[in-house]
């Protein structure tokens, strides 16, 4: 589904990934784990398309629906279109704006790209409201503004519900467990695991091995310095935990 | 639209300076146009043109000769460069083939064309419905919409020029009495040498059916446009009211020095929105319209409300206060303003709420979005006399920020001479930034959904005041605007 060939990226001139080569398949789980400063978020916003990040080498294939297309230099809201879905490291404030106008939007959006029938507010809204249930989020979510005085756990959450509400091919959780009680953490991952289908992916980027007790990976990568330089089972995370990663770094 | 060629012209209106200005064009007409410069000859002429009485002449040359005792303001938080007040035409009438056509069948193709291509059709056939328009072309008015429709209600809907002749009782009685000729420097030269604007008169106990409006069409190089709007509202009547301006695309600043006047008996309402988009000038500030303009209301009977909603998207300087003058007692007062500057734009606008009467309240919300170089300040007055016993103001005043070279100033005075009033004012500042449009886009929203989202939440306070329509136009218009600068 995802070929990462030969991929580098930097911003304002800076080179942060040097060289990254990954294949996410579809129905599988990656994870990406390492040190701070590593990359990991560079690599996810690049996958989605951040504006700010130039991509100076290689290639990023997406084959979707036996349709291979190259992202690279594509816009971002194509991409979302295309089903790249990225959640937030940390989810953005939109005043003014309910959650519910915002999420429609960006769900006929994508409708509207992938020739299907767009929804209307009423259909729509009970739509919401299931996903809405099982993220055990309150009723008056859906009506406050995106993001606007949402405790950290909220914003997480939220990231979620956009995700089950789109519903991606491929979807990149950027430290969606840091800042998150055991609580919402099993809720986060709950939500995650309800969406692993035959068809769609999942990549992981985290800190710390406790997400994946919770989400199994099919393959654990280890970031040093914009490269990937060691891939391995789920075993992997384990071996991190109680080992560091000075180990894989030397 | 594919995606490459939305880009192509994306770059090509950020090489245009922001959103290209659509009404740029100039209409090639014949044009009844006296020489530059201003005089009591030039008064004598623009009163003679419009066959005006004496009564009206005299009102004229006493604003003229105290204008003249006048000096230009110099206390606004902006510099602009001297205005030669002998360089100006003030007085310019497209030429028709019938002189004065005594219907909208018999005005000049070149202008209705020039309205359709505005987007306010004007014949019978195509003309917008549940919307009267008085359109103003240069210094006159070219033809007033769905008159015979209104007069059924007993309402008047005119231009100024018909008023003053065939109602000058109602215009002798309230022409100044808002806004008297000694008012301000601009609203002085604007008393001297009014040309062309709208005259409603909504009868007690009537409520309008129709929305008024007036579309206001500078075309004339050099020309300044001075109009004049008188709305009255008698007891228990309703009105609501709109105006639209743009102007061609030209490198020389034009001035445009507009009185509004609005008065509101017992227990009636005027709603006065206003949709400005003249030309602001190109990327680098060089042209566009200067629009100093004098608006104000009076609640003058009780339990009287007046709001004004405005969406100010244009010229190269803004510079005015809707006020409303809170007589009535319980009087209700509103103001609702949009201000947005790209480009080297410059506004400086907001309201004064004075409150004479008892519990009068008023509300204040102003949304000021600046981006590029340009500068946008709220100024605004609340005022509460020692009459006004029980008096509130509510005031919001918000400020969102695209880019890191413009800004954003508020200037709230405050005046309060009765210990019984309440006031409370809110102040913010914000920035539309690449990460929130990447958060939006990375959702699937394209470029201008994600601007029309930002934007319409930051603005949903004012556009909800809006009619409908022009509450969707007043989003297009403002995301066009922006399109060049954010992302």
């Amino acid at each position: 589904m995802l070929e990462i060939k030969n991929l580098h990226a930097g911003i304002e001139g800076k080179e942060i990934l040097k060289g990254i080569n990954l294949n996410v398949g579809a129905g599988q789980v990656h994870a990406i784990m390492g040190p701070n400063g590593s990359g990991k978020s560079t690599l996810s916003k690049v996958i989605a398309g951040h504006p700010q990040y130039e991509v100076t080498a290689g290639s990023i294939d997406y084959e979707v629906n036996f349709k291979k297309i190259n992202l690279v230099g594509m816009e971002p809201d194509l991409r979302a279109r295309e089903g790249v879905f990225l959640a937030f490291q940390y989810p953005v404030e939109i005043p003014g704006v309910p959650s519910s106008v915002f999420l429609r939007a960006a769900f006929n959006a994508i409708c509207r790209h992938q020739g299907a029938e767009e929804m209307d507010p009423i259909d729509f809204d009970k739509y919401v409201r299931t996903k809405m249930k099982t993220l055990s989020m309150n009723e008056d979510f859906i009506d406050r503004p995106v993001n606007v005085d949402f405790s950290g756990g909220e914003k997480k959450r939220n990231e979620i519900l956009q995700m089950a509400v789109l519903n991606p091919r491929l979807a990149i959780l950027d430290e969606t467990d840091s800042g998150l009680d055991i609580d919402s953490m099993k809720i986060v991952a709950e939500g995650v695991n309800k969406l692993r289908r035959k068809d769609n992916a999942v990549i992981l980027i985290t800190h710390y091995q406790r997400l994946l007790n919770y989400i199994q990976p099919d393959f654990v990568h280890i970031l040093h310095d914009g490269r990937i330089v060691k891939s391995e089972g789920k075993e992997l995370a384990l071996e991190v935990e109680s080992r560091g990663y000075d180990w894989l770094i030397k | 639209m594919s995606d490459v060629v939305k880009q192509k012209e994306l770059e090509d209106n950020k090489l245009a300076g922001g959103g290209e200005y659509r009404y740029g064009f100039h209409t090639d007409i014949a044009e009844d146009k006296p020489p530059k410069g201003l005089s009591e000859d030039t008064v004598r002429l623009i009163s003679a043109k419009k066959k005006e009485p004496e009564w009206m002449l005299e009102w004229r040359l006493k604003a003229y000769r105290h204008w003249l005792k006048m000096q230009e303001p110099t206390w606004p938080n902006f510099e602009y460069g001297p205005i030669d007040y002998q360089d100006i035409f003030y007085y310019s009438a497209p030429k028709q083939k019938k002189e004065s056509p005594e219907s909208l069948e018999e005005v000049d193709e070149e202008l209705l064309k020039t309205f359709d291509r505005l987007g306010i059709p004007l014949s019978e056939q195509k003309r917008l419905t549940g919307v009267a328009v008085d359109a103003v072309f240069d210094s006159i008015s070219v033809g007033t919409t769905h008159q015979s429709e209104l007069a059924k209600h007993g309402i008047i809907f005119c231009s100024m020029s018909e008023a003053v002749i065939n109602h000058s009782d109602l215009v002798k009685k309230y022409l100044g009495s808002v806004v008297p000729y000694s008012d301000n420097f601009y609203a002085t030269l604007n008393s001297a040498v009014f040309s062309d604007g709208s005259f409603c008169y909504i009868p007690k106990g009537v409520h309008c059916p129709l929305e008024l409006s007036t579309y206001f069409r500078i075309n004339s190089e050099n020309t300044g446009q001075f109009e004049r709007t008188l709305i009255i509202a008698e007891d228990s009547s309703y009105v609501s009211y709109l105006e639209g301006c743009t102007a061609p695309t030209r490198d020389t600043n034009q001035l445009h020095a507009a009185v509004v006047e609005l008065v509101a008996l017992d227990n009636a309402e005027i709603k006065y929105s206003t949709v400005q988009n003249w030309y602001s000038g190109d990327k680098v500030g060089k042209g566009g319209i200067y629009n100093f303009v004098t608006k104000r209301g009076k609640c003058a009977g009780v339990n009287s409300k007046i709001s004004w909603t405005q969406v100010e998207a244009g010229s190269a300087i803004t510079w005015k206060y809707p006020s409303v003058i809170l007589q009535g007692d319980n009087s209700v007062g509103k103001f609702y303003s949009v201000a947005l500057t790209n480009n080297h734009m410059i506004a400086d606008t907001g309201t004064k709420m004075i409150h004479i009467g008892k519990n009068t309240k008023s509300t204040i919300v102003s949304k000021g979005i600046s981006s590029d170089f340009a500068h946008n300040s709220y100024r605004g007055l609340v005022k509460i006399m020692p009459t006004a016993d029980g008096a509130r103001n509510f005031s919001q005043c918000d400020s969102m920020l695209v880019g890191n070279n413009c800004s954003a100033n508020t200037f709230p005075y405050i005046e309060v001479k009765n210990n019984s009033a309440v006031l409370e004012h809110e102040a913010s500042t914000s920035k539309i930034n690449a990460e929130q449009m990447f958060y939006l886009r990375s959702r699937g929203l394209d470029l201008e959904e994600s601007i029309s989202l930002i934007i319409n939440g930051f603005c949903k306070d004012v556009f909800k005041e809006l009619p409908l329509e022009f509450s969707v136009e007043a989003v297009k218009l403002l995301e066009m605007k922006l399109e060049g600068s954010v992302g």
